[in-house]
Order: structure tokens, then sequence, then C-alpha cells
């Protein structure tokens, strides 16, 4: 009998043979890069003003534009909750804008099906751009110019794109076969 | 790329459902965050217990990432200085030869110092630091300047304490948790400072614009006497920071003060020390000083 060749029963994924997806893995880890992104605050980075970027939303826009349906409608309320605890905001506003964000890209996608990367990042730069303003204004903060947000503006419009390729790599990852079937 | 099928329910009834059931919770949500950034922004305090207790929790990977700063920070140097060596230590020597004499010199003025303060009576001691603690993250990507340090209840923290570092003030106290504590930076533009120029009695506020710089406020209006370069230092006014902890340099003048550029840049600062609240000293000195002085105090109590 010919041998097969080893790769012949493989894709990018793995073996496609007694291995599967793991939905730990599967639907844990957005969830995960996404809270991690939230954490930005810890990085060993004293800033004396505003520069880096929502890491937490942009992963959760780059996770959403990737894969629509991925993540439920309502997932604003548990990450911006946990955005709120660290991000220095008043308690709420991660809440309140999350969700906007992802009923405001839901209604974007609805208006134009066929998407491609220059409107995903459109869609980002739009998004961003109105989160970073109302954060500003609602952040309890008086009398704070609107143009401190414009070095983290430019920087998150900047890196969306790299964001989202990190993303579409931490897809292919997602979907790896790593759970035996018996 | 192609929408999901997903979106497509089509005739479906239960699909239809879904979806439906899907925007009233997420449009339940916001309704929720809305509501609780009301009660945020009308009682900031409501919420601390529980961002004190989520900041204690991530603690520990922020002082890692800290000792990782400074520990990089050091290998850099050390190579660095191992290439220099020789002219370096040239250079050290001359420097040293200056210094012993230098030193002499300020042996004879802090002698010249104790014996003028035991004239007016001060009392000479240093207040020791609370506790000292690294600087392990700020929100820095948030409009509002907050910094987050390695010590807590635990070790004597309590809000509205001054936090220095040895190159100048940093901020205060805003939240205690048990380790860790969240620091307002003097950048943060709700934070207020009475100051007074270091030469002269020149007061004034100085306030945080979130953008790195502070805007000082002259309290006495009329001509403006700063100019760029001068240096700011607490007041002691308002019985929270003690005096003479420097705080900024005048760098652009306004109408009614300057543009002041911090002093002790947070980026730069690995360690902090927490001090204690000014005000008891201000009173055991007000209590303690010349009779007149009393006097006043009773006349105005």
């Amino acid at each position: 009998m010919e041998t097969l060749h080893p790769n012949a029963r493989r894709d990018p994924f793995g073996s496609r043979i007694n291995r599967a997806q793991s939905p730990l893995l599967a639907y844990g880890l957005p969830w995960l890069t996404i809270l991690l992104g939230s954490l930005t605050p810890w990085l060993p980075i004293i800033a004396s003003a505003p520069i880096l970027p929502p890491f937490g939303l942009m992963f959760l826009l780059a996770w959403r534009l990737v894969r629509p349906g991925l993540l439920p409608l309502w997932a604003g309320l548990p990450f911006g909750f946990f955005d709120d605890l660290y991000s220095g905001q008043p308690f709420g506003s991660g809440i309140l804008l999350f969700s906007l964000v992802l009923l405001a890209v839901e209604l974007i996608e609805i208006r134009f099906p066929w998407r491609n990367f220059w409107l995903d990042w459109a869609t980002a730069t739009v998004v961003l751009a109105g989160y970073l303003a109302i954060t500003a204004v609602l952040s309890g903060a008086s009398l704070v110019q609107l143009t401190v947000i414009v070095p983290q503006l430019v920087l998150s419009t900047v890196l969306f794109p790299v964001v989202a390729r990190l993303v579409a790599q931490l897809d292919r990852l997602r979907l790896m076969r790593v759970r035996r079937i018996n | 790329m192609a929408p999901p099928a997903s979106r497509r329910t089509g005739s479906n009834k239960k699909a239809q459902l879904g979806v439906f059931t899907g925007y009233v919770v997420a449009g339940l949500g916001a309704l929720f965050g809305a509501a609780l950034l009301t009660i945020s922004l009308l009682r900031p305090e409501t919420f601390n217990g529980l961002r004190t207790m989520a900041a204690d929790i991530a603690s520990p990977a922020g002082e890692v990432g800290a000792a990782g700063r400074i520990g990089t920070q050091n290998v850099f140097d050390a190579i660095a200085g191992y290439y220099r060596a020789g002219s370096r230590n040239a250079e050290l020597e001359r420097e040293m030869e200056i210094a012993r004499v230098r030193l002499a010199e300020a042996d004879a003025l802090r002698q010249e110092n104790v014996r003028l303060k035991a004239l007016l009576g001060l009392s000479t001691d240093d207040t020791p630091p609370v506790a000292v603690a690294r600087l392990i993250g700020s929100t820095s990507s948030s409009v509002r300047r907050l910094g987050y340090i390695s010590a807590g209840r635990n070790d004597g923290v309590r809000p509205g304490m001054p936090v220095t570092s040895p190159t100048g003030l940093v901020g205060r106290v805003l939240e205690t948790g048990a380790t860790s504590s969240r620091v307002l930076l003097l950048t943060d533009s709700e934070s207020m400072v009475p100051v007074r120029r270091a030469t002269d009695n020149t007061v004034a506020f100085a306030e945080g614009r979130s953008d790195g710089s502070l805007r000082l406020r002259l309290v006495n209006l009329g001509i403006n006497p700063i100019k760029p370069g001068d240096v700011f230092v607490t007041s002691g006014a308002g019985g929270l920071f003690r005096p003479n902890i420097a705080v900024a340099v005048a760098r652009e003048i306004t109408r009614d003060g300057a543009i002041a550029h911090l002093l002790s840049n947070p980026a730069a600062t690995d360690y902090v020390m927490i001090e204690p609240i000014w005000q008891r000293q201000a009173r055991e000195a007000l209590r303690t000083g010349p009779d007149a002085d009393a006097q006043a105090q009773a006349a105005q109590d």
C-alpha cells in the first residue's frame, strides 16, 4: 500500500484525524486578550499625559470586526466593568461606552454588510475618536481641553491595524485542533 | 468579506427572537452603565471599595513590571559605565576634590543653620515618611491622571497623604487598598496645590492640565512678577503638604500666572515616599510658637 504524505491529513489548524478544537481555547482566548488589554494601567509606564491607546477597547473592536457573532452583543457589560476597575474613569463609563460601541458596530455592519480592511479601519477610527472624546468629557475632570486626546487618538488609529493583525494571528491559534478525541 | 449567515434570520421565529433579545440585553447593559456613571459622577467615592480590591489583586503583577523597569535601567548603566571607566575615573577624582570643599562649606552652613534655628526656637527634626513604595503604574490611557503605588492601609497609608520623590512632589493619596493605593498625580485636572516662588513669597495655585504641565494662578492679581525659569515650592497653606517641597518650574507666562512643567517627572520616578499629613504638625508649631502667634490664634478662634 502506498504511504500517504505525512501532511495529507493536516491543515493549518492541525491534524484532521482524532483531533478537535478546544472550546475553552476557542471561546476563552478572545475574552482573555480583551481583559489583558484593559490591564494597560499596570504596565510600568508612568505617563504624565494620556498617551497610551485604550487597548481593551481596541482588542474588543478587532475581535468583533474579524469574527462577527463570536462575542455576544451584551459583552460590553462585563468588559466595560473590568475596564472601569483599572482605567481611572468614573465607574460605569466603560460599561456604557463599550455597550454603545458594540451596538454602533452592529448598526454599521447592517448598513455595510460587505466589509474590507479599509472599512474596518475607518469604523475603528470613528469609534475610537468618539470613545476618546466622550471619555474626556465624562472623566469627571474639570475644564479639560479636547486637544489633550489628539496624540492618543493618532497613536490608536495608527496602531489599530497592528492590533487587528495580532488578533487575526490569535484567531488562527484559537482554532487549532488541540483536543484529542478518544 | 461576506456577512455571517447567523444574522439572516429569515422566517425562523426562534432566531428572530434571539437577535431581538440580544439587542434588548445590550441596551439594558448600556442603561445600567449610564446609571452607574451618573452615581459615580455625583458621588465619586461610591465604588472605591471595588476598585481598591481589584487594584490589590493586580498590583503584584505591576510590581514585577516596575522591578523589571528598574532592573533593565541598571543593566544598561552598568554596561555603559564599563566602557567609559577610565575617563570617568579621572573626572570623578576631580569632582571629588571639589565636593570635599563644598562638603566642608555645607557643614559650616548646617551648623550655622542649627544655631539660628535654636535661636528662633524651631524644631529641626525631619518627620520620617510613613512608607516608601514603588510607583507601579498609571492610568496612561485616560484623561484622569492617577497613579498606583505599592503600599496601602497595611503600611499606614491614608487618603490625603502627600507622595513625594527625591526630586519633588508627585501627588497625594486618593484611595487606599490593603496593599496598594491610588495617587492623584499633580497633573490631574482635579489636583490643586498651594505654592510659592522659592525666592520670595509670591503665592499661587498649581493646577493640573492633564497634558503633563501645570497652570500656575497667582493669588494676588496685578503685575505678573513671574519669569520663565522661576522655581515654585509648596507653601504649606491648607495643611496638607509640608512647606518647601519642589513642585514646578515656570515655562511660559500667561495673563494670570504661568504654565509650568513638573520638577519630579513621574516617568523617571522609581521609589516614592508617602509622608504624613502636615496639618497636625502645623497645629503643634502654632501651639509651641511665640506668644504673639498663640494670641492671634486665640483671637481667631
